[in-house]
């Protein structure tokens, strides 16, 4: 059964009907054509599908259809609307942050959010903020590099 | 030399695309008048297929069709053809795929599929590779004896052993008998897998004229191309493949697996794409996975510390199919002394069918298996004749003017570098101070070794064109599966043409537009496609130079190519663009000659020739060996067991340092796998049931397992490569899982001869030794 949801999606606001067990990463990848987060295992575990939704780094092969009536999505695409890269996709080229690329949009999402909740966040709590992203090619010292690079650029354009 | 791009840290070319999100993969495609796929799966380990009932499924609203296994029983393979992509008569692992339906839905698939009723009659299965070799144990292949298989591997019919590889140097038993001192052990390593974050998935479409072009995400196009046409008789100009992105393989996408099951639904549905993708529980179960591997390695030594002898037994636990697997078995092999110069060695090496997952190529090949024995046999080896670890190695390790296990003179081997800047970095024989009370503290080091494991004829090709610009296209089939293959092959094009990278687009990953090359694998593309690309880099300058020399009136050996400029060595106001040239040289009169530039590259690793078949000795049966050595330094909490890595130190023999920052970032994550397998990785198989697939069960290294790493690399050209590159990307993967297990005895003095060494394996050894209680 489809259901009319109206949603903020990477800033406009859309009205989209959709069946209600639908889950928010198919609905992106299928029905907004938004490929960005991927599916690595459906089931919470592996990160890949990281969006931030009303803030929060969320797993969206998780969130159902029916529960984003009201609320605002963003996604990787939703980083780089006016075609400058967020100084976090920038520190991932500049460090090698990333290899194969597959947990990379997923990796930065959950990145966005850590840095916007801890602005200078130590190594530490990267590797914690970032532990539920997995990813199987950098061994992650080159993604802790990239957000603290990114952490400095943030605080840089701050001041 | 001094070089431009070569040896800097370009960034990846791309970089862009993956942070954007914007790279389409495979599963991303989406494509009008699309089909589903679903698999019916053996739910049995060894059973015989009595009948399957389609009635149902068939009737079912959005269902399109449905392929059986006796519909196409032409059997495939890489080296061995024991394979069908459906099942044929008997399934011979829980999970193999039987039924293939494809519906206007992924839902509408799934549900026919439970709509299938198949009837099976089980079989006694083999779900113990030592058991399963033994004479008596149900067959997994009876007609074995019926398969082609390439003439470097020998299948034993009527059994279970699909190769058995033998190496026969010197005489290991005089030599034991002369020993002061010999150990023996026995090692078991468990079935790991891959897991890239992108699990398997392919695309394939006919169309009536008998074309077929998939989109698969596979590290091979051409073995893919190659095994299709071969399986389904089409021949090669009307199979397209093309790989667009691969989202991390690490060997599991080698070769091909998934393809098969599309290709029959594609023709029977002209014009419909055919799409299937794994989910992680299939990736788990029904893709490759590691090997198991049950070893048992005896070493003689003398008092001076000089080893003599080894003798190596390797039982490989291959799964269900071995057409790939075979030749894990022969590389381990002919690599099976380690990096040392041992005058006595004789090894078997079985690979053995069970009737477990499928095994296939993972990163290493063999030699994260192996290494996890040998060098814990060096260790104890020391222990024995009273020297340490560093010592043992540095008596033994391989050395410029060193013999192989199969008899072949080296003349390149950094490995006494490598061991001492690692020694020297870990501070491998100072004793440090454990962080608490209830932890115990120590340190370990080990070695290793590998070769590209691939046919003495593993070839590559490239294509540079130049454009009306001075800008470039360079055309490989080398694809870049994560390891940065698209920005060092750029870097090596615009060193070789003296144009910046950014002026140079990549190409790969497509059977009808880009040039053949034989696998992404065996770490072999920077040296392998390395070569190409700048054969063809060189190609296109040298027919600059032909033009130019014309242009400036300056012989082509004055010429050099400078910013985009053919110019004048000696006289550099006398210079000629690239652009100008580009597709063609024009006269003062308007006429023109020659036509676009093309630069063609192509290589094949020059003098690999087979081993002998008794023996296995061989002077040169492979294009080079990469050396290296990782350290270790750790602590054990007594109350656990838990290990905590605290830091890593790594030095490889690279040849070249291509590109620093790419080269680090493979080590890193090299390591961070390895330890995985170290500590905590294993696929759990009961009667030949996957009991863990998933990644709440299996679970792989997060960011929080990363130790302090430090990676260092020392530069022996191999002067067969590009700048004189050699692989690294799976070596590097090597050494550290032995490492640990070194350092775990140094802090606790117990051997752990099975990996994983989980909290929970140590914990109990402490509690047998009396540490915990």
């Amino acid at each position: 059964m489809k259901q009319l949801i109206n949603f903020k999606l990477n800033g406009e606001e859309v009205e989209h009907y959709a069946p209600l067990n639908r889950t928010l990463l198919k609905m992106l990848r299928e029905d907004f054509d938004l490929t960005g987060a991927k599916e690595g295992c459906g089931a919470g575990e592996c990160g890949a599908c990281t969006v931030i939704m009303d803030g929060v780094a969320v797993n969206s092969c998780l969130v159902l259809a029916a529960e984003l009536d009201g609320r605002e999505v963003t996604t990787i695409e939703g980083l780089s609307m006016d075609g400058k890269l967020d100084p976090l996709q920038v520190a991932f080229v500049n460090e090698a942050a990333l290899q194969c690329g597959y947990c990379t949009p997923g990796m930065i999402m959950t990145a966005k959010v850590l840095l916007k909740n801890n602005p200078q966040p130590s190594e530490d709590e990267i590797k914690e903020g970032i532990s539920g992203n997995l990813c199987r090619c950098t061994g992650y010292k080159k993604i802790i590099e990239a957000i603290q690079s990114a952490a400095d650029k943030y605080q840089a354009e701050n001041e | 030399m001094s070089t431009e791009f070569v040896g800097k840290s370009v960034k990846r070319v791309d970089g862009v695309k993956k942070v954007t999100g914007s790279l389409k993969y495979v599963d991303d495609l989406k494509m009008s008048k699309m089909y589903y796929t679903a698999i019916k799966r053996s739910p049995y380990p060894h059973a015989k297929i009595l009948s399957i009932n389609l009635e149902k499924a068939k009737e079912l609203k959005g269902v399109k069709d449905i392929i059986t296994g006796d519909l196409f029983t032409k059997r495939g393979g890489l080296y061995l053809q024991d394979k069908n992509f459906l099942a044929v008569g008997k399934v011979r692992y829980r999970g193999e795929a039987v039924v293939a339906v494809a519906a206007i839905t992924e839902e509408i698939a799934h549900k026919a599929v439970s709509l299938i009723e198949v009837e099976y009659e089980e079989m006694p299965a083999v779900t113990n590779a030592v058991e399963g070799m033994k004479p008596g144990a149900p067959l997994v292949h009876p007609d074995l004896g019926e398969y082609k298989v390439a003439p470097v591997f020998f299948p034993v019919p009527g059994t279970n052993i699909s190769n058995h590889y033998r190496l026969r140097k010197g005489n290991v038993d005089e030599a034991f008998e002369k020993a002061d001192h010999v150990v023996e052990n026995k090692f078991y390593i468990p079935h790991i897998q891959h897991t890239p974050i992108e699990n398997h998935v392919a695309i394939a479409q006919a169309e009536i004229d008998g074309t077929i072009q998939i989109w698969a995400s596979c590290q091979s196009p051409f073995a893919v191309r190659q095994a299709i046409s071969h399986d389904f008789d089409i021949p090669m100009n009307k199979v397209r493949v093309m790989s667009p992105a691969v989202g991390g393989g690490f060997g599991s996408k080698g070769g091909t697996t998934l393809e098969g099951i599309l290709v029959p639904l594609a023709q029977r549905n002209p014009g419909h794409p055919i799409k299937l993708t794994y989910s992680r529980e299939d990736e788990f179960q029904n893709a490759y996975v590691r090997q198991g591997l049950h070893a048992t390695i005896k070493t003689g030594i003398m008092n001076d510390g000089n080893i003599i002898a080894v003798q190596n037994e390797f039982i490989w636990d291959g799964g269900a199919y071995n057409e790939y697997g075979v030749n894990i078995a022969k590389a381990a092999g002919y690599a099976s002394s380690g990096p040392y110069d041992i005058e006595n060695v004789w090894t078997d090496s079985y690979c053995v069918y069970t009737n477990h997952p499928v095994g296939g190529p993972y990163r290493g090949f063999g030699m994260g298996e192996m290494h996890f024995g040998i060098e814990q046999n060096m260790d104890i080896l020391a222990e024995k004749v009273g020297i340490s670890p560093v010592e043992i190695r540095r008596i033994n390790g391989m050395r410029p003017g060193g013999v192989t296990g199969t008899g072949e003179v080296v003349e390149v081997a950094g490995l006494q570098e490598c061991l001492e800047i690692v020694a020297e970095r870990l501070k491998v024989e100072e004793k440090e101070a454990p962080s608490a009370p209830h932890k115990l503290r120590g340190k370990g080091i080990a070695s290793g070794w590998k070769a590209p494991s691939m046919p003495n004829t593993a070839a590559s090709s490239a294509i540079i064109k130049l454009n009306e610009d001075g800008t470039a296209h360079l055309m490989v089939s080398a694809q870049d599966i994560g390891q940065g293959s698209d920005t060092i092959m750029t870097q090596i094009a615009a060193e070789v043409l003296s144009i910046s990278p950014d002026k140079i687009t990549i190409r790969t990953g497509d059977t009808d537009h880009t040039p053949y090359e034989w696998q992404t694998v065996a770490s072999r593309i920077t040296y392998s496609a390395g070569r190409a690309t700048y054969e063809a880099a060189m190609d296109a300058k040298n027919q600059l130079i032909e033009l130019a020399q014309i242009k400036l009136g300056v012989y082509g050996r004055d010429l050099e190519l400078k910013d985009g400029f053919i110019v004048a060595k000696y006289h550099p106001e006398k210079r000629v663009s690239i652009a100008s040239l580009a597709i063609g040289l024009v006269f003062d009169d308007g006429s023109a000659v020659h036509g676009p530039i093309i630069g063609r590259g192509a290589f094949i690793p020059p003098n690999i020739r087979d081993a002998d078949k008794e023996t296995g000795l061989g002077d040169h049966p492979v294009a080079f060996w990469t050396y290296g050595v990782q350290g270790v330094d750790l602590e054990v909490d007594t109350r656990t067991g838990k290990v905590d890595i605290l830091r890593v130190i790594s030095c490889f023999d690279v040849g070249k340092v291509m590109n620093p920052q790419l080269l680090e970032g493979q080590v890193e994550g090299a390591i961070m796998q390895s330890l995985g397998t170290a500590l905590f990785e294993e696929l759990m198989l009961k009667d030949g049931k996957v009991l863990n697939p998933s990644f709440v069960d299996y679970k792989i290294p997060t960011s929080e397992d990363m130790p302090e790493m430090e990676i260092y690399f020392v530069e022996n050209p191999e002067e067969t490569g590009p700048f004189g590159a050699r692989g690294v990307a799976e070596p590097a993967m090597v050494p550290a899982a032995p490492a640990t297990a070194n350092a775990i005895f140094d802090a606790t003095g117990i051997r752990m001869y099975t990996m994983p060494m989980t909290a929970e394996r140590i914990y109990e050894a402490l509690k047998q030794k009396g540490v915990s209680k």
